[in-house]
């Protein structure tokens, strides 16, 4: 009963509201800036299944007077290549997204609930430093993490970090993964620790009581608790990896380079070629479209809070 | 850790997922393993705590594949740790919690020092040196940007100013007016799905998306932008190659990948305005505009201005967008890209991508303070 009331009385503004800002015209231009905004990509989407001399030769929009569907941009796209193939640029993502997601959220998580639970002195200090880390924006980073991936490091002549060998630059992923652990510490850290820190006092010191140690409390209290939070953040960091260039630009150089790193190099060379560049760019997009579609709740949590990152 | 590494890079490549993520989840169980162990009491446990205060530090060091004349460095990698052992014996709260602190936090604090701090100090020196990094040429790469004459320093600073002026008020104004349009309507939803979805595209898509629709060819039109202007009578335009509305459509590009984001967000705040202010305000026979001009705009004030100034950081780093469609041609390009390109160039022009880096980042720090100091007041 007490539910049944609830559930009117927030009806109740609702409805109002409701009368007062909406009318027909509101709607009506809603629409229109809906459809504009999906157009270009309904167009793209649509010439992909275009045969591909039709979509050079006529606009997408005369499909509707003559339909004609085919798969074969996809399949010639998924057999293409230019130094790598595509299918292996979309593993090189695949390999990239996957390490590089759950490495910084563990990493944060261990260094968040420290930051949340173990008194010390400079805690705040060191907690604002972090939360400050975030403003480094990535351009700042890229050319001395190459020169240190490369060349290593040399202090007074003594070279002490000889830097990785040419194989696993050019064929290997650490480097990418160490970038993008090391650029989603901070927003990491921060999200986490606002999470942990939400824990009742309480429900940790009655653990604590119970003799459980920290490394126990973090297993059986923090980790559970901050689930929704770990479950958001490793959405946006996936879907972060997924469509980055810019890290892909600089630290993959040959073998390694994800698809949107292949996206762009052709649509530079081969720009007019758009059988290719249609199929190619749903095959990238396809991922993250899933994930938005199946976990739009959590995403929508993530992009807000990551939503300065980078 | 380099033999790990190339190791790691031969192997077949579903393979390398599991590997790489299991031998971290080793890591970090041994990490809270130790955790665990550090704090217990008894005898001989003191001697546990300095082998693993002084012992970590020098497996890690050994890990990173330290060069062996770097004797020094383990050395101080020990001292270090038994200096922790020594504060963590005198600590008045109880014995190993220095150490757990230190286990916790120092996987993430060393990669941050590493990754952030070390690269930052460095990019900021660069910009005061030569393009070799060795000769200190004081503020000659900052007059280089600033010269008309500067292959694309200036025009991309310029651009970038124009890309964050514009980007983020039309994609704020955008939002705004749509969160209200579609607010309690029919299918709002679905209207809201559509706007929003395009964040979750890749800049990269997003650029090919659009590079599409402003294509321009002899003949027969195959992009849209250019049908509708014969459709109308008019001459198809190569709409990329002429600055400055080139820059223009490529902003248009952005603004369509953000405004989901200024949608959601105002969407969330229009809804907490009390439906009592808005009744009020049509009681006093105030008409639609000026109910939302005069009572949910102040509102909703400070939202905004958070989303505004979030896509104005985004403008200012735009980077996939220039590499994708004009690749800095025609003056389009703006200073996230530039720096990439200068430091491409042969031989690497680091000198100039630093001090364009800088310039970055000298212009996000008001942006990222002004929403710092929101956040606190709201917690």
């Amino acid at each position: 009963m007490s539910t049944l009331t609830a559930v009117s009385a927030s009806h109740r503004p609702h409805r109002r509201t409701h009368q007062v800002l909406s009318s027909p015209w509101a709607t009506a231009g809603a629409i229109i800036i809906a459809v504009v905004w999906t157009l270009p990509t309904f167009g793209l989407f649509l010439s992909s299944f275009r045969p591909a001399d039709d979509i050079t030769t006529s606009g997408w929009w005369t499909f509707f007077a003559h339909p004609q569907v085919t798969l074969s941009n996809y399949a010639q796209t998924l057999d293409f290549t230019s130094g790598i193939s595509v299918i292996k640029a979309l593993l090189n993502s695949i390999t990239i997204t996957l390490p590089a997601a759950i490495i910084p959220i563990v990493l944060g998580l261990l260094a968040a609930y420290a930051l949340a639970w173990i008194d010390f002195k400079g805690r705040n200090i060191l907690f604002i430093a972090i939360f400050a880390l975030q403003i480094v924006p990535l351009q700042m980073l890229l050319v001395p993490l190459l020169k240190l991936y490369t060349g290593g490091v040399s202090v007074g002549g003594l070279h002490l970090f000889p830097g990785f060998a040419a194989n696993s630059l050019s064929n290997g992923f650490a480097q990418v993964w160490i970038t993008h652990t090391m650029s989603a510490l901070p927003l990491a850290i921060f999200m986490l620790h606002n999470s942990l820190a939400a824990i009742p006092t309480s429900v940790m010191e009655a653990a604590q009581i119970d003799g459980a140690g920290h490394g126990q409390v973090f297993f059986r209290v923090a980790l559970p608790l901050a689930t929704p939070t770990i479950a958001s953040y490793a959405i946006f960091q996936f879907l972060w990896v997924w469509n980055d260039l810019l890290v892909a630009t600089i630290f993959t150089s040959g073998q390694n380079a994800p698809i949107t790193k292949m996206l762009s190099d052709l649509s530079g060379v081969y720009g007019q070629q758009w059988y290719l560049l249609t199929a190619g760019t749903f095959l990238a997009i396809i991922v993250p479209l899933i994930v938005f579609f199946a976990l739009q709740r959590f995403f929508v949590r993530g992009l807000l809070a990551g939503s300065t990152k980078g | 850790m380099q033999a790990f590494f190339a190791w790691l890079a031969g192997l077949p490549q579903l393979v390398q997922i599991p590997i790489v993520i299991v031998a971290f989840l080793v890591v970090v169980g041994a990490v809270i393993f130790l955790i665990e162990v550090v704090p217990r009491s008894g005898r001989g446990l003191s001697w546990v705590r300095a082998a693993i205060a002084i012992g970590v530090p020098v497996v890690v060091l050994a890990v990173l594949g330290l060069e062996k004349g770097a004797a020094w460095v383990f050395l101080l990698g020990a001292v270090l740790g038994g200096g922790l052992f020594w504060l963590d014996a005198r600590s008045s709260k109880g014995r190993g919690r220095l150490i757990q602190l230190a286990l916790f936090v120092s996987p993430a604090l060393l990669m941050m020092a590493v990754g952030l701090i070390y690269p930052t100090l460095r990019t900021i020196v660069s910009a005061f040196m030569d393009k070799s990094g060795t000769t200190f040429v004081g503020l000659d790469n900052f007059a280089w940007v600033f010269s008309a004459g500067g292959s694309g320093g200036l025009s991309s600073l310029i651009n970038t100013i124009v890309w964050v002026v514009i980007a983020p008020v039309a994609a704020t104004f955008v939002g705004l007016v749509y969160a209200l349009w579609v607010d309690r309507s029919r299918g709002e939803k679905f209207l809201k799905v559509l706007i929003f979805m395009p964040m979750s595209i890749s800049l990269v898509g997003a650029s090919i998306i659009w590079k599409f629709f402003y294509d321009y060819r002899q003949g027969n039109q195959i992009g849209l932008l250019n049908q509708i202007v014969a459709w109308f009578g008019g001459q198809p335009v190569n709409w990329l190659q002429h600055y400055p509305l080139n820059m223009f459509l490529l902003i248009i590009i952005l603004v369509w990948s953000q405004t989901g984001f200024a949608m959601v967000i105002l969407s969330a705040a229009i809804k907490g305005v009390p439906a009592e202010l808005i009744e009020a305000a049509q009681l006093d026979g105030a008409s639609s505009v000026r109910r939302f001009v005069n009572v949910i705009i102040p509102v909703i004030r400070p939202t905004i201005v958070v989303v505004w100034v979030t896509i104005s950081i985004t403008a200012l780093k735009v980077y996939d967008i220039i590499a994708v469609t004009t690749a800095g041609q025609n003056s389009s390009s703006v200073l996230g890209y530039e720096m990439v390109r200068q430091f491409s160039l042969l031989p690497p022009q680091s000198g100039h991508s630093a001090a364009l880096a800088l310039l970055i980042f000298i212009l996000v720090i008001p942006f990222i303070a002004y929403n710092a100091r929101s956040l606190r007041k709201d917690s």
